[in-house]
């Protein structure tokens, strides 16, 4: 039984019109959601529902991922973060947990480094972002330059989860399939997925940590999860069994209760 | 109607050696740097003799691929600016989008203007979507990009009394002031190709010469909107001079002579689109439209014959590629015929961009191939009269 029914709704924030779902109640959870192939977060995910046990979960949809074109103004993660950080301002969210996905990871992460005033906890889930290696390591798996199948084996414990069979799919879907892929390289083409700058930012976060990781992520493997909590003080790092790069949708319920679990573990 | 001998400046001997991608992943081990020498010198030599034939000349660029050697169009153009006596010296075209450095192009074309005498002929393009793996500047921008390098490097061949400040997202100067200028005053002839009947509007409304590619008995479509943007800036109609055709041709003495030549010429539309598939649709390239298309499994056919029958570039045979307006191939005669219907259904075409070599054609073939046409087809095609522009345009 649902806790309570996502209703969705739009902010108008610095001049860009945000869409999100909300549901339960209490203190407040942001989930940034991960890119292609996933992108936004169907509201009536069950990860969403878990989350909103006791929490007023708001799950945004990045510009460009829903249904609506990107504003042409908003080009990189850093206009992502600074957007979310006015989001929370506008709705005043105070003592906020924020739990990034994959693309949502990064987000998440250039927020804390800015400004961890309104935030709680910090919750990076198979986060892109850093460079880990050298330079002629490539840390990230080049997600467009695999076939379907491929990428199916990157980003899945389960590759049959991901959609093979695209032709009878809803109208709304195919486009938002479309956006999500199109929204990932307008974001994240090149540096690719991650900001040159970031890792030696991110001693700047100091708020309790948690860097959870599907064990199975081919794009950014657990090692590479790791070396981003050793660049945040104190923060903890743990794997989920059975996920890859999308443990909110392969592991729904060890996800949320991680989450939980931390943040009740390490309430301030 | 003037006429531009292209070729791609193929590496064709690993073209049935490929696993699947001739481009952007084929390792360049499979490339013999001596091989490699003696083709340029001897594509360089075919364009010599175009020069001598009284033909003009066209070379492009591509990256990472057998299928054209030239990676650096500059370098081909600088070459022929020094080697050529008369031809006009075609690029198209400059893939202005995937360079960083704009400026840097804007020095290159007036250099290459000042040592031909004034020859260049200027095409700026979008670039095919492989391309997007090699230059790595964001595909999602790419037209935005593509427009300000264009409105940039205009810009910098037609200042001349001080320096200008350019400062965007795209692009940081503080001095621009190139040295040399442009010999053709303002500045060379501007080319552009489009497949969009939106761009064909744009490109109209530039007054820039329009090329396409592979459009075969469809080209009319993108003609009429180029027509419409001219009109509505101009007030006058565009002339046959701003439309220019890539035509595969082959000409034979005989009717099997030139089938035997075309089969060679055919294998390059059967040879560019072999390229590993999550390379040609980088995101952003392609509108939402088109690939919530793909994701429905709906293709998007280009080439169509004049009764309307799709042909697929790549497979189609020899037969379908001229059915399709996409070769022009035969004897002379039939050569001078199926172009003149052709321009006939473009209502005018002033410039064939001719693929007169392509892939394994032997250089005695290419030598045979251009001869013909220029002495055979071209001087009627010269005298060939265009339709009426006013006349078109009140179609």
């Amino acid at each position: 039984m649902s806790v309570s029914a996502p209703e969705t709704m739009r902010a108008e924030v610095a001049g860009v019109s945000v869409e999100r779902s909300e549901r339960g109640k209490g203190r407040p959870l942001l989930f940034l959601h991960p890119g292609h192939p996933s992108g936004r977060v169907d509201p009536a995910a069950p990860v969403l529902e878990l989350l909103a046990e006791n929490r007023r979960v708001i799950a945004p949809t990045h510009p460009g991922f829903g249904m609506d074109a990107a504003p042409p103004k908003l080009t990189t993660i850093d206009d992502l973060a600074y957007l979310y950080l006015d989001l929370m301002e506008a709705l005043d969210l105070r003592g906020c947990v924020l739990v990034g996905v994959g693309l949502g990871g990064w987000i998440a992460a250039e927020m804390a480094v800015k400004n961890c005033e309104r935030l709680s906890h910090l919750v990076l889930a198979n986060a892109v972002g850093i460079k880990v290696g050298n330079r002629e390591t490539r840390d990230i798996a080049d997600i467009y330059a695999v076939t379907d199948k491929q990428l199916a084996e990157l980003v899945y414990a389960d590759p049959a989860r991901m959609v093979r069979d695209s032709k009878t799919l809803p109208q709304n879907d195919l486009v938002m399939m479309a956006r999500s892929r199109e929204a990932t390289g307008r974001y994240g083409w090149t540096p690719y997925l991650h900001n040159p700058k970031l890792k030696g930012r991110l001693h700047r976060v100091h708020i309790p940590t948690l860097v959870l990781w599907g064990e199975a992520d081919r794009v950014v493997t657990p090692d590479y999860g790791r070396a981003y909590a050793d660049a945040i003080p104190g923060a903890r790092f743990a794997t989920i069994g059975g996920a890859g790069h999308f443990p909110h949708l392969e592991q729904p319920e060890t996800f949320a209760s991680r989450v939980l679990e931390f943040v009740e573990e390490t309430h301030r | 109607m003037r006429v531009f001998q292209f070729t791609e400046q193929p590496y064709p001997d690993v073209w049935n050696d490929h696993n699947g991608s001739l481009r952007v992943n084929l390792p360049n081990r499979k490339l013999d740097p001596k091989r490699a020498a003696d083709l340029f010198h001897r594509y360089y030599d075919e364009w010599q003799l175009a020069d001598e034939l009284g033909l003009d000349i066209m070379l492009n660029e591509h990256h990472s691929t057998a299928t054209c050697m030239s990676a650096a169009c500059v370098i081909g153009l600088s070459v022929l600016a020094r080697i050529t006596k008369r031809a006009r010296l075609l690029v198209l075209g400059y893939p202005i989008a995937n360079r960083p450095d704009p400026l840097r192009a804007a020095e290159e074309l007036a250099t290459i203007d000042v040592i031909s005498r004034g020859r260049l002929e200027m095409g700026f393009v979008r670039g095919v979507p492989q391309e997007v793996a090699i230059a790595n500047l964001n595909p999602v921008f790419q037209s935005d990009r593509f427009w300000e390098a264009h409105d940039f490097i205009m810009k910098a061949l037609t200042s001349h009394d001080e320096p200008f400040n350019w400062e965007s997202e795209n692009f940081h100067y503080r001095h621009v002031n190139i040295w040399p200028r442009p010999y053709q005053q303002p500045h060379p002839p501007v080319w552009s190709t489009t497949g969009s009947t939106q761009t064909a509007k744009k490109l109209g409304g530039y007054g820039y010469i329009m090329a396409t590619l592979g459009t075969g008995y469809d080209t009319r479509r993108l003609y009429d909107a180029y027509r419409q943007g001219y009109a509505e800036k101009r007030g006058t109609a565009a002339g046959a001079d701003r439309f220019a055709y890539l035509g595969l041709v082959a000409v034979g003495r005989t009717e099997a002579e030139a089938r035997r030549r075309g089969e060679l010429i055919a294998t390059y539309p059967r040879s560019s689109s072999i390229v590993f598939a999550p390379f040609r649709n980088p995101p952003g390239y392609l509108s939402i439209d088109d690939n919530v298309r793909i994701l429905k499994g709906e293709g998007k056919p280009r080439s169509f014959t004049k009764d309307g029958r799709i042909v697929e570039m790549a497979k189609g045979s020899v037969q379908d590629l001229i059915d399709a307006g996409v070769m022009f191939c035969g004897t002379p005669d039939q050569v001078y015929d199926q172009i003149a219907d052709f321009v006939e259904h473009c209502g005018g075409m002033g410039n064939l961009l001719m693929m007169g070599h392509a892939g394994p054609m032997s250089h005695e073939d290419t030598v045979e191939n251009l001869t013909l046409f220029a002495q055979e087809v071209y001087p009627r095609l010269k005298s060939l009269r265009q339709p009426e522009a006013a006349a078109v345009a009140a179609q």
